[in-house]
């Protein structure tokens, strides 16, 4: 099985048919080990209870860039290789992202509010996130701006893959502009800084969370295919009709006359 | 080269005459900087503190103005499908069209700068920091704007749109130029750093964005 047989949406439909209850049980399983331990988990010296938001708030962030990073690759999939799976990839992905960015934003801001004593502060990571919402929601947009879906699927691309730009400012913002929001703790050199009893856990919770982004983009993938055919089968429909009301004008009339007979 | 050179002579003979608007750029940068004062009140030593934030933003809302007529008016001539189909390279045309509209309509923004800075109370070394800042950082908002202008151009009726598309990818172009203007005025940052980043943008923003939007243009167009 290669990416190429994929290219075949009935094929794809009918793996993904077999593939979607079992990542759909794993990802339900995996959240619910993951939410376990995160409530067994230790409150912080500090930050106390309020810690826990972290196991939520840490896999939303990291799947609203990771969610980027595959609209990317399904970008240049539509672009270079013209598969024809890469602009319903892209298309499905961008509204769970935003979604993920959302969630990434609010649980922040609640996180916020005990620890730095504000919802919101005009911070680097805090900035750069937003503009990736914002980008997801122009990129939707874009998206239903155009009747065609091809042709939109590569407006769509040029758009993502210059947005991809901001992922590496948004890894690095704070490294770089060394403001309020706390440096990389856990995906750094020389090994994590989180203690075992909270690394365990978020570990857990991100692996989850990318299983539901799995879940859902397939599932969205075969809503769009299937949404894609009813509109090409109305086309027909519509080409079908009008095409006999072209070829024979008085056939109204006479299947009127026949009606009468 | 010849036709290049002609596309550039052609495109800001165009943009200059009446109905071109390019300078109706500057009317509004004049307008937006006069708004101002009436927004956060006629103190001098404020409108001095903010004024290299006041006309940077400026700036950037004139320069988004004008943008969409960047292939827009092309486009509904037919010259858009001659240019995509002659033997120049789409991207150097491209190229050549955002260097056209930089010149009609970006560097007219920087002449006024100076006059500008007048109204808001900034001393000679401010008005010349954003002057220099404006120039470095235009380029940039041209080319990146460009791709909005041509996603635009496809979608037909997509003028909103592509301010929505375009403002996030300026804004660090926006980050950057402030802050250079800022630290010429008050420190405690050097010029250079920042100034150096924002001259960095616009290179790279004149090798992506002309490939971005050749490839929006001639996927769109078909």
């Amino acid at each position: 099985m290669t990416l190429i047989d994929l290219a075949n949406p009935t094929r794809f439909l009918a793996l993904t048919a077999r593939l979607l209850p079992w990542l759909a049980g794993a990802t339900v399983i995996l959240l619910a080990i993951g939410l376990y331990q995160s409530a067994l988990a230790p409150d912080d010296y500090q930050q106390g209870a309020t810690v826990k938001i972290m196991f939520i708030h840490v896999p939303n962030a990291w799947l609203s860039m990771f969610v980027w990073g595959v609209m990317s690759i399904a970008s240049l999939g539509t672009l270079v290789w013209r598969h024809p799976l890469a602009d319903v990839a892209a298309k499905a992905a961008a509204p769970i992202g935003a979604s993920f960015t959302f969630l990434a934003l609010l649980t922040g801001s609640l996180w916020g509010r005990p620890m730095w004593g504000t919802y919101w502060e005009w911070d680097a990571r805090l900035t750069s996130v937003l503009i990736l919402f914002l980008m997801y929601l122009g990129l939707m947009a874009l998206w239903r701006a155009v009747d065609d879906p091809s042709r939109a699927a590569r407006a769509a691309a040029v758009l993502t893959l210059v947005g991809a730009i901001n992922l590496p400012i948004i890894k690095f913002s704070v490294d770089w502009w060394n403001t309020l929001h706390q440096p990389a703790s856990v995906m750094r050199m020389g090994g994590s800084t989180l203690d075992k009893s909270f690394l365990v856990p978020l570990l857990v919770m991100a692996v989850a969370f990318t299983l539901l982004f799995v879940t859902l983009h397939l599932a969205a993938m075969r809503n769009e295919i299937l949404r894609r055919r009813v509109r090409s089968l109305q086309m027909m429909q519509a080409s079908r009709i009008a095409f006999s009301n072209e070829l024979s004008p008085g056939s109204r009339e006479e299947n009127a006359s026949k009606g009468a007979a | 080269m010849t036709a290049l050179a002609a596309l550039i002579r052609r495109d800001i003979r165009i943009a200059l005459r009446v109905g071109g608007g390019a300078l109706i750029g500057v009317l509004f940068f004049l307008t937006v900087v006069v708004l101002m004062p009436f927004a956060v009140g006629p103190d001098l030593a404020l409108l001095s503190r903010l004024g290299p934030a006041i006309l940077w933003l400026g700036a950037l809302l004139a320069s988004l103005l004008t943008l969409d007529r960047l292939f827009m008016a092309d486009h509904e001539d037919g010259s858009l499908d001659l240019i995509t189909m002659s033997r120049t390279p789409l991207e150097l045309a491209c190229a050549a069209k955002a260097l056209a509209h930089w010149l009609a309509a970006g560097l007219p923004l920087i002449v006024a700068t100076p006059v500008l800075g007048l109204l808001l109370n900034l001393d000679m070394v401010a008005t010349g920091a954003v002057a220099l800042t404006l120039l470095a950082g235009t380029p940039a908002l041209t080319f990146t704007g460009m791709i909005g202008a041509a996603l635009a151009v496809t979608l037909h009726r997509g003028g909103l749109l592509m301010a929505v598309l375009v403002l996030p990818l300026s804004i660090p172009v926006l980050i950057f130029g402030v802050a250079a203007s800022q630290a010429a005025i008050v420190g405690p940052m050097t010029f250079g750093a920042p100034f150096s980043i924002l001259c960095a943008l616009s290179l790279v923003s004149l090798v992506i964005g002309p490939f971005a939007a050749a490839a929006s243009l001639r996927h769109g167009l078909d």
